[in-house]
């Protein structure tokens, strides 16, 4: 049976807003977002592995609430680094790093569930670790699973769900904190362009209903310009900023976009910006 | 599908929903598809049960009837060393005298290699767990730990006849000593295979170590464990036997009733003494491979791993019982 299903899922209809949120859709792009707070400052951040690698070099970066900034730069230059510097897995060697690490929400590489629990019993995994009580971790399941389309999957475990379903689960299991700033790295890059690209507008759905600042590391230009309010490109190793591009598009983004002069011309700009850096 | 597409009110939830599903490949009529054949579940499966217990049951009886043949080729004066399988049946087991010596013996044998066991399985765990914790420690023991497995356990029973005394006692630490090392080693192989992924999960929640370790490191370490406990049940039984034949104390045990029947030539009786031991050994590995398949059956690969049965579920089958178990 061939299933034909609208891609779109752009609307935050059902969705349940945190209480702060305020209409971000259809804001002037690049404007700072209402309310927008910083959340995350390097300022001249390096990072010198014990073995004397250069990782990471003098990279200045701001990020504030109501933000989606992606990273890209050649595989190796340190993008994934650079989150688990911000997310205080790996300490700085130098310059100083300043985090909103109370409620961070890290979806990594993979899914990593745990997987001897159910899909509901991983989502609740963060809230229980917290110490919340079962009744409230098991509501804020409920809701997480829901948001991220999982709905009548709960009783399932990981091996029986499909890459893009396990991706899901770890992104419930991530929002359940309800995060302030959340890290995503490269959070899709092992699904198939399909699944990619209905995840990318499942999160600009969260991103709207929920208005973190996220940082986003990928390897693709495409998803980078999608997604972000503005792009940042990194250099090889030792990773630093070569160029910071806004994106200039306003939400909620409909998957045509991809195809039009606009984006088209962002992209080409990323593309450069990456190009300029080889030797 | 085309009518939820055209449904105007609530789409986004229903069009989700019907996305993760056909992400997961699965029909959502499947449910149903899994009801209708549950009607023509009971012929199939007997037939795979024929399937399954056939071909074991077959050569069991080849065996057996190799064993008549060998047997009765014998002259008479060389049968006793192989009596015939129904002699073994009838004199060395279901005999009156025969059972109200076996019976007891195994009981006795029984006791002596779970306790060793059990005492194994404490303090396997904790030394496994503790080096863990202590990785300086773990680099310190573990060569010797890996050493003191090669030392054959028998060269130290004299001296352990000498420190505590032909009893009880220094039977069970036979057993404890030869059932001990494959739960330290394998708990530490489980403990380490964690996804380093949630590692970093669990840190960036600033969790306790007792509750990563109780919430992450042991689930993970499960299926290794479960090997090592396998191992360690089948060598449990081995060092009660020759514990047992070692010290030759106490009341007989089944390691002692063979030394027995082999000196007073009653080799129906010995043959049915073996066939006890075997059995021994069979139904403690059986224990712990049906815990095994309890604690993992949802999620670990190791639980489809054929058991000594040799019965692996067809895709088909796997499939149809996964379906069952998950109500929807």
């Amino acid at each position: 049976m061939a299933v034909t299903v609208e891609p779109r899922v752009g609307s935050t209809a059902g969705v349940t807003a945190s209480p702060s949120a305020g209409p971000l859709a259809g804001n002037a792009p690049g404007a700072p977002a209402p309310g927008g707070a910083r959340v995350l400052r390097f300022s001249g951040v390096g990072l010198t592995y014990a073995d004397g690698t250069p990782a990471l070099a003098d990279i200045d970066l701001e990020l504030e609430r109501g933000e989606l900034v992606s990273i890209v730069g050649p595989s190796g230059c340190g993008k994934s680094t650079l989150l688990r510097v911000a997310s205080g897995l790996l300490e700085a060697s130098s310059g100083t790093v300043e985090a909103e690490r109370e409620r961070l929400g890290y979806v990594f590489q993979d899914a990593t569930l745990l997987p001897w629990r159910t899909v509901a019993g991983n989502v609740e995994l963060l809230a229980e670790l917290h110490g919340y009580p079962k009744q409230q971790r098991q509501e804020l399941a409920r809701a997480a699973i829901e948001l991220v389309g999982l709905a009548g999957f709960e009783r399932h475990h990981p091996r029986r769900l499909s890459g893009g379903m396990r991706m899901r689960t770890s992104l419930a299991r991530s929002l359940t904190l309800d995060p302030v700033l959340f890290l995503f790295d490269e959070p899709f890059g092992a699904l198939d362009e399909i699944t990619r690209e209905r995840l990318n507008d499942e999160l600009i759905r969260l991103f709207l209903a929920r208005r973190f600042a996220g940082l986003f590391v990928t390897h693709s230009i495409q998803e980078a310009v999608f997604l972000s309010t503005r792009v940042v490109v990194m250099s090889a190793r030792p990773g630093r900023i070569v160029a910071e591009i806004p994106v200039e598009l306003s939400y909620p983004r409909e998957p045509e976009l991809r195809y039009s002069a606009q984006f088209a011309t962002v992209a080409r700009e990323v593309s450069s910006a990456l190009r300029s850096d080889e030797p | 599908m085309t009518l939820l597409r055209s449904a105007p009110g609530g789409r986004d939830h229903v069009a989700v929903n019907v996305d993760a599903v056909t992400e997961a490949g699965l029909d959502p009529s499947s449910k149903r598809g899994a009801r209708l054949s549950a009607g023509v579940r009971a012929p199939r499966a007997r037939r795979s049960r024929v399937a399954r217990l056939g071909p074991p049951a077959a050569l069991l009886l080849v065996v057996l009837g190799v064993w008549q043949l060998v047997s009765s080729s014998l002259s008479n004066g060389q049968q006793f060393l192989l009596p015939p399988p129904w002699d073994v049946l009838t004199k060395g087991l279901l005999a009156q005298q025969a059972y109200s010596a076996i019976l007891p013996a195994f009981g006795r044998t029984t006791e002596l290699a779970l306790e060793g066991l059990g005492v194994a399985v404490v303090f396997g765990f904790t030394t496994g767990a503790v080096l863990f914790r202590f990785r300086w420690l773990e680099r310190a023991a573990y060569p010797y730990l890996v050493a003191i497995q090669a030392i054959p356990v028998l060269a130290v029973a004299p001296l352990m006849a000498v420190a505590f005394g032909y009893s009880f006692f220094a039977k069970g630490v036979i057993v404890v000593v030869i059932a001990f090392f494959p739960i330290p080693t394998s708990l530490l192989l489980g403990l380490k295979s964690v996804d380093p992924g949630l590692v970093d999960l669990f840190q960036l929640h600033k969790v306790p170590w007792t509750t990563q370790f109780r919430k992450l490191a042991l689930p993970a370490s499960l299926p290794q464990l479960f090997t090592g406990l396998r191992i360690s049940a089948g060598l449990a039984v081995i060092g009660a036997i020759v514990g047992e034949q070692f010290f030759q104390s106490g009341a007989p045990g089944l390691g002692m009733l063979l030394l027995q029947y082999l000196d007073n030539v009653d080799y129906n009786r010995l043959y049915g003494c073996i066939i006890v031991s075997s059995a021994l050994g069979i139904v403690i590995y059986t224990l712990f491979n049906g815990l095994s398949r309890r604690l993992l059956g949802a999620w670990h690969e190791s639980s489809h791993i054929p058991d000594h049965n040799g019965a692996r579920p067809s895709g088909r089958a796997r499939e149809r019982s996964s379906n069952a178990s998950t109500p929807a």
